[in-house]
């Protein structure tokens, strides 16, 4: 089967910074994988450059066998590329709503006059909400909310379009463990759905209950791509500290 | 099904209840009370206040300050502030000023000095936003540039002779229209008040209904989630620079044509009050939070309590001690009430 997205030999250097070394990586359609790594590892840097917030410095992206280049965000989200950020990449003073279109709001009206339909936004940040099963208020301002609604609001906001893939960078790190559970059933969903989801985290328990496939790095180079069932906490534990070499 | 519908409708549930309550929590309505107390008690105590000459020129040298702070609104939104106002207002002014002393049309001068109001943003803006130097450093070297090119253009010179345009260019910063009302005598409006209330219309339409305005506030809110999600935010930043300039300029063509001369002093000092208006009004120095209302009202709480101090013979040096106070007060006001909504 061809691959969603295919990394090959991508190098990431930041001045004398070394962040990425020869990265090769390739999802698949309905797959969960796991990207697992100490801090400054590169896990970040890689999820930055499959975002299109910035290129690599050496080695190729394609996506169905045809190679692409992101040059900004809006790039990679055309290609069908939706990332939930570590930081969530939320405005605190704006509504749950215009935060989920942030970028892509509804217009209505013809030419010049076109204006903002706070309306139709509204409605449809409910239903994203409803789908996810949060308790979430569209014309909330996002700084009243708590770490689970917050999260609700980065997640419905990759479910806006029909994404191939959906990165997502510590989802679970500052959630009540009600609010882990409910997360991964929603990755679980969207691999119902066909979706390629990567999963970055720091969190064993929770890779291991939902990645099929699991990539782990260490100093900017890879050193382990193997499914979950042939692997285990503690040879991932070994692969990310360095006590394994590779695997 | 139980839970889904109470999930549902607890979704619907709007966040502020009712009106009432939401307008109890905007520091814009707790400075236009102040304001109209202010404007009450002074009409009680001063036979001086309510005539209309004195609210003529009250309202006319309140929409000066008023334009700008609407620009400054918006790069304060953004998350920036603009130094150089003051600077481009003289600029602008000395602009038109010169252009027209030289006998050319009045329709070719005011959109040069528009122009070069534009200009002067456009150079703020790429400097923030594409060489990343902080807003305060690069505003701080405009307000010496705009004010020394001012010296230069005009050789430090008075000027008050505008050629053949000179009653046309009169008219529109010290022209007037008389609003007839029923039983009333009739209210007469400067004509900078006139710019003023359109300028309001059009911005805070811009900042609720574009696309530009959500980014304006994205921006200001979080810069980093803007970029990430795709907002063009270089580019809306030097928009916003240019925005704020152009109601520099706007402000410079409408006093040169009220004071009906200019020299190049003009606007020295402006841009603290001008900021003194937007944060007195709501917008908040950290970025995110601002209305063009807000700093409509706080320009004219300034001028109310500029006039009063004049009019109830308080020494005019008391004026800096007491907008001060009120920005300190209006600051110190939103901190505890965004405390209580926390806890």
């Amino acid at each position: 089967m061809a691959a969603v997205l295919e990394l090959s030999g991508i190098s990431k250097h930041f001045g004398a910074i070394q962040a990425l070394i020869e990265v090769s990586l390739s999802l698949h359609a309905g797959e969960v994988v796991g990207l697992m790594g100490d801090n400054g590892a590169g896990k970040s840097t890689l999820v930055k450059i499959v975002a299109g917030n910035y290129p690599p410095s050496g080695g190729t992206l394609t996506m169905g066998g045809r190679p692409v280049a992101f040059h900004k965000p809006t790039d990679a989200r055309v290609a069908g590329i939706e990332i939930v950020y570590q930081d969530l990449a939320l405005c605190d003073n704006l509504s749950a709503a215009e935060n989920v279109f942030l970028g892509r709001e509804l217009l209505r009206g013809v030419g010049p006059l076109r204006v903002l339909d706070y309306r139709t936004m509204f409605r449809r940040a409910g239903e994203l909400f409803a789908e996810l099963k949060s308790e979430t208020r569209p014309r909330d301002l996002v700084r009243r909310m708590s770490g689970g609604q917050r999260q609700a609001v980065a997640i419905a906001r990759t479910r806006l379009a029909e994404p191939k893939i959906v990165l997502m960078d510590e989802p679970t790190a500052a959630i009540s463990v009600r609010q882990v559970a409910e997360v991964l059933n929603l990755i679980r969903r969207l691999r119902e759905a066909g979706i390629a989801v990567v999963l970055i985290s720091h969190r064993m328990p929770d890779v291991f209950a939902v990645a099929d496939r699991i990539v782990v790095l260490r100093r900017g180079r890879k050193v382990a791509d193997k499914p979950v069932a042939a692997s285990s906490p503690e040879e991932v534990t070994g692969l990310i500290t360095g006590a394994i070499e590779a695997a | 099904m139980a839970v889904n519908t109470s999930l549902e409708e607890s979704i619907a549930r709007r966040a502020h209840g009712n009106w009432l309550s939401w307008l109890v929590s905007q520091q814009t309505f707790w400075v236009s009370v102040a304001a109209v107390v202010a404007f009450v008690v002074l009409a009680f105590t001063s036979d001086v206040f309510a005539t209309q000459q004195n609210l003529f020129n009250v309202t006319r040298n309140f929409a000066f300050v008023a334009i700008i702070a609407i620009g400054m609104t918006a790069v304060i939104v953004s998350g920036g502030i603009d130094l150089s106002v003051g600077a481009v207002l003289v600029l602008s002014g000395m602009v038109i000023g010169m252009t027209m002393n030289a006998g050319l049309s009045i329709w070719l001068a005011v959109p040069l000095a528009l122009g070069v109001s534009l200009v002067v943003g456009a150079i703020n803006g790429l400097m923030i936003a594409y060489v990343g130097v902080p807003p305060f450093v690069v505003t701080l070297g405009m307000l010496s540039i705009a004010r020394s090119l001012a010296m230069v253009l005009s050789n430090n010179r008075m000027v008050y002779e505008f050629g053949p345009d000179q009653p046309k260019l009169l008219a529109l910063g010290g022209g007037f229209v008389d609003l007839p009302l029923p039983l009333l005598d009739a209210i007469r409006i400067p004509s900078p008040v006139l710019f003023l209330l359109v300028l309001l219309v059009l911005t805070a339409y811009a900042l609720r209904w574009t696309r530009w305005g959500r980014y304006v506030f994205a921006i200001g809110g979080n810069e980093g989630a803007a970029t990430l999600t795709g907002v063009p935010v270089k580019r809306i930043k030097i928009s916003v620079y240019m925005f704020c300039s152009f109601t520099a300029g706007i402000a410079g063509v409408l006093e040169v044509g009220w004071l009906g001369t200019i020299t190049t002093g003009l606007g020295q000092g402006m841009e603290l009050t001008v900021i003194a208006a937007a944060v007195i009004g709501g917008a908040n120095l950290s970025g995110g939070i601002g209305t063009a209302f807000g700093a409509v009202v706080g320009a004219a709480l300034i001028e109310v309590i500029r006039n009063s101090l004049t009019l109830l013979g308080i020494s005019t040096f008391w004026q800096g001690t007491f907008v001060g106070s009120f920005i300190i007060v209006a600051v110190l006001f939103d901190r505890l009430r965004a405390r209580g909504a926390n806890e």
